[in-house]
């Protein structure tokens, strides 16, 4: 595939805690990670999707003034971010395995219409529901 | 007004906390703890961060929840009134017709004859969208449809 959706960012209050969290604890991959004085380019990649990346930025300057800074990081913080979802083959063991790596979970795996999911959220309060992929009918 | 985003992501907890368990009791020293602030400071800060107070906020919750089981599920109503955290079956209908305008027999009444065309989306976010938009406390939206209905009489009295 060569059209499509390349980047698609979040903002987080640090971007070192964010590496942590995403690489660390939810085992994804650096793709970029430039910086450029104050600047810092940054994107993550799920291991099993090398045509997507997740950015992680901070909200600031040049990009951003202060007011508005502090507005997103305000809005970041409450939780108020769109919602983001992970697929995992096993939503059961990804939370054990995740919750071991000391990820923040907001509600443990349920299982409810033929699927489970689970929600979590990172440091700077992203959340993402974690949600078992559908098996293929047969 | 600036607020302190470390703060907000500790009130953000007890918000998640009562998300996982709004069937619960989530007193104002619990919650405090929660977000390791003062209890003397935890609803103000509460309800400056989220538009509402927290008992309020449990209260949209334990509403949303008891309508998805009302509209999904067949499980009984009194049974839906204790899994949903009232102690009681009167206070449960009581509230529930205050904040969504119809008791939750006829809910679930409305709800079967519909067809729903939300089956693509993921269950939690429907469940949120169907959430109370508590925007007034429900004494005061009580308070105010008592007056709507009291308003015609007292014109009548000379």
């Amino acid at each position: 595939m060569t059209q499509g959706v390349q980047v698609v960012g979040l903002y987080v209050r640090d971007q070192e805690e964010a590496l942590q969290f995403y690489v660390g604890k939810l085992g994804f991959r650096v793709h970029t990670d430039a910086k450029n004085g104050e600047y810092r380019w940054l994107t993550v990649q799920h291991p099993e999707q090398p045509s997507f990346q997740l950015g992680l930025y901070t909200p600031g300057p040049p990009i951003l003034d202060a007011a508005t800074a502090q507005t997103l990081r305000e809005i970041v913080a409450k939780g108020a971010m769109p919602p983001l979802v992970l697929e995992v083959d096993d939503c059961r063991t990804a939370y054990e395995r995740m919750r071991k790596n000391g990820v923040e979970f907001t509600q443990e795996p349920v299982t409810r219409y033929g699927s489970t999911d689970a929600s979590f959220r990172d440091p700077s309060g992203n959340g993402w529901k974690m949600i078992e992929a559908r098996k293929a009918a047969s | 007004m600036t607020r302190d985003p470390e703060l907000l992501r500790r009130l953000l907890r007890a918000k998640d906390r009562m998300d996982a368990a709004s069937h619960e009791e989530w007193p104002v020293d619990r919650l405090a703890r929660v977000s390791r602030v003062s209890e003397a400071h935890f609803a103000r800060s509460f309800k400056d961060a989220f538009g509402l107070p927290p008992h309020r906020y449990l209260l949209t919750r334990r509403i949303e929840r008891a309508k998805s089981l009302l509209r999904d599920t067949e499980v009984s109503i009194t049974d839906i009134a204790f899994q949903t955290g009232w102690k009681s079956l009167g206070t449960f209908g009581r509230t529930f017709r205050d904040v969504t305008g119809e008791s939750p027999g006829d809910l679930r009444e409305r709800e079967k004859a519909a067809q729903h065309a939300l089956e693509r989306v993921p269950h939690c976010f429907v469940s949120a969208a169907h959430r109370p938009d508590l925007n007034i406390a429900v004494s005061e939206k009580r308070r105010q449809e008592a007056e709507d209905i009291n308003e015609p009489t007292k014109k009548e009295v000379p």
